[in-house]
């Protein structure tokens, strides 16, 4: 994946401020934020406006990677979760500083920010979000 | 639209083909296609090919030329167009060839599909398969390919009940179907233990939960139903085809257990064929993972969501079963070189329902369904083929 920088790099902002939108027409909360939202469409053009989301959420569900790609060899086995977020959308993001035993489906879990992968050849450190269990 | 028939099958052997090309592989298979179709290289009037990422399994595009040219149609300038859907690649390039001919615009069309993914070490082909996910926002983040299936795993296990051991049984059935299938990568049973002691790749799915990396291509002949008697007395009609799209990403689903793709691809077949789920005498479902096959057989509406494990446990879909499913082997004892798998799916119903499928034979097949899924579920395919 190191190849892919420049499109990582525009993602950042995102993936840095959980920044979301959401629809002036039927309310929805989308994040990553959307063009238009796919459920109004056209009725949304020009109405979505940025939300700033708390990054709190719950564990839908979860998987334990224990064979991960050349980035993430040094991590595993790591949790990666589905988070339903306070506000609606829901993302994809690993749970840190937990004991693998503790996650399950409904955890109750917070963002925070870290760096995401081991650095590529092209010498880029990717920084996210990973999720921890709320205090 | 006019009805259209499959006449002519071709398979090469799946597994680790070290010492075959990719050309060599698509030509084999368009040559046993044509062939077995009666019809001869000059009554080809297009071609579709479906292949998830020649570009990085074997650095190169341009596959539909390439096709073209590998299997001497170069000179006909026969028109030749890729097609692309990650791992339903395949099916998709049945749907454009079934198209293609119902249309009328064309009256016998080859589709191909085709991988070749051992070129590349197994890490390479892992990431490249991971490609099919949401590269930005779930690959990024750490999700693997067999991670994204795994949490669709984890979240039906908490839903409806789910055992490790019903995903394993899936994996037992189609490798004993696999043993029957000359072309299958694997043609040895696997027991139980075995699949859940294996290797954990992403929990709760261990490695004989998982597809295998292979090599192979498969072929098909179409023509217009009405003049598949001039060629063959072996013909069946493709009396639906379905497709549907979803999101890129698993977690953008409201339900991540129901792949809401394959229930819309479904109803479009269900419908275009006058058919409901219980008139479907045996079905090829896409198992890429344990988990996979048990998801398919509900979201077709084969049983009730959430009972796909049950039925594995009742035994409904083993050969024997009132719905056998895979009796190819499946993805998982067959092999899965993604390109081809949607059009070896294809394959298995056209042979069953001509009766051609030797001791895999189910007996009176007459209406057979393929189901064909693109990454976790963002494109499927659903065709329905008739005895004729
Ligand atoms: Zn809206």
């Amino acid at each position: 994946m190191g190849e892919a920088v420049a499109r990582f790099w525009r993602e950042i902002p995102q993936r840095y401020n959980f920044m979301g939108n959401k629809c002036g027409s039927c309310e929805r909360i989308f994040f990553p934020p959307r063009e238009a939202c796919p459920f109004c469409r056209r009725k949304s053009m020009g109405k979505m406006q940025e939300v700033q989301l708390t990054g709190k959420g719950e564990v839908v569900t979860y998987t334990i990677i224990h064979v991960g790609p050349e980035e993430f060899e040094e991590q595993v086995p790591y949790p990666i979760a589905i988070i339903k977020l306070e506000e609606g959308p829901q993302i994809t993001g690993q749970i840190v500083d937990c004991s693998i035993d503790d996650i399950h489906i409904g955890l109750k879990v917070e963002s925070t920010f870290r760096r995401i992968q081991a650095e590529g050849y092209t010498g880029a450190i990717y920084y996210g979000y990973k999720f921890k269990k709320c205090e | 639209m006019r009805d259209v028939a499959v006449i002519g099958v071709g398979l090469t052997q799946f597994g680790e083909l070290w010492e075959k090309s990719f050309r060599e592989l698509i030509a084999e298979a368009g040559a046993k296609a044509i062939l077995d179709s009666g019809i001869s290289g000059k009554e080809v009037d297009a071609m579709y090919v479906g292949s998830m990422s020649s570009g990085r399994f074997i650095g190169q595009e341009h596959i539909g030329a390439l096709v073209a040219d590998a299997s001497g149609f170069s000179f006909a300038h026969v028109p030749s167009t890729r097609v692309e859907g990650a791992c339903a690649s395949g099916g998709l390039a049945v749907r454009q060839g079934y198209l293609a001919v119902a249309s009328g615009m064309h009256d016998v069309v080859v589709v191909g599909g085709i991988e070749k993914m051992n070129d590349v070490g197994g890490t390479s082909a892992t990431e490249t398969l991971a490609t099919a996910a949401d590269q930005e926002w779930e690959a990024f983040f750490g999700a693997t390919f067999p991670g994204i299936y795994a949490m669709i795993a984890t979240r039906h296990m908490h839903d409806y009940g789910t055992t490790r051991e019903q995903m394993a049984q899936v994996a037992v059935k189609n490798h004993m179907n696999g043993v029957l299938n000359p072309y299958a990568q694997y043609r040895k049973e696997i027991s139980l233990d075995a699949v859940l002691n294996a290797t954990m790749v992403a929990y709760p799915l261990g490695l004989l939960d998982c597809s295998p990396v292979s090599d192979g291509a498969a072929s098909i002949v179409l023509c217009a139903a009405e003049k598949a008697k001039k060629y063959t007395n072996k013909a069946v009609k493709i009396i639906a085809a379905g497709q549907a799209s979803d999101t890129l990403a698993l977690h953008a689903r409201e339900n991540i257990c129901t792949l809401q793709a394959t229930v819309h691809a479904a109803k479009m077949a269900y419908k275009q064929a006058n058919l409901t789920p219980k008139d479907i005498d045996l079905a090829e479902v896409h198992d890429c993972f344990t988990i996979a096959e048990i998801c398919a057989i509900e979201d077709l509406g084969f049983v009730k969501k959430g009972e796909g494990g049950k039925a594995i446990d009742n035994r409904i879909t083993t050969r024997d079963g009132s719905l056998p499913v895979n009796t190819s082997g499946g993805l998982k004892a067959k092999g899965h070189p993604v390109g081809a798998t949607g059009v070896a799916q294809v394959i298995e119903i056209a042979l069953q329902l001509r009766g051609d499928a030797e001791k895999r034979q189910v007996p009176d097949a007459r209406i057979g369904l393929a189901h064909n899924v693109g990454g976790s579920g963002a494109t499927c395919t659903v065709h329905i083929l008739e005895a004729m």
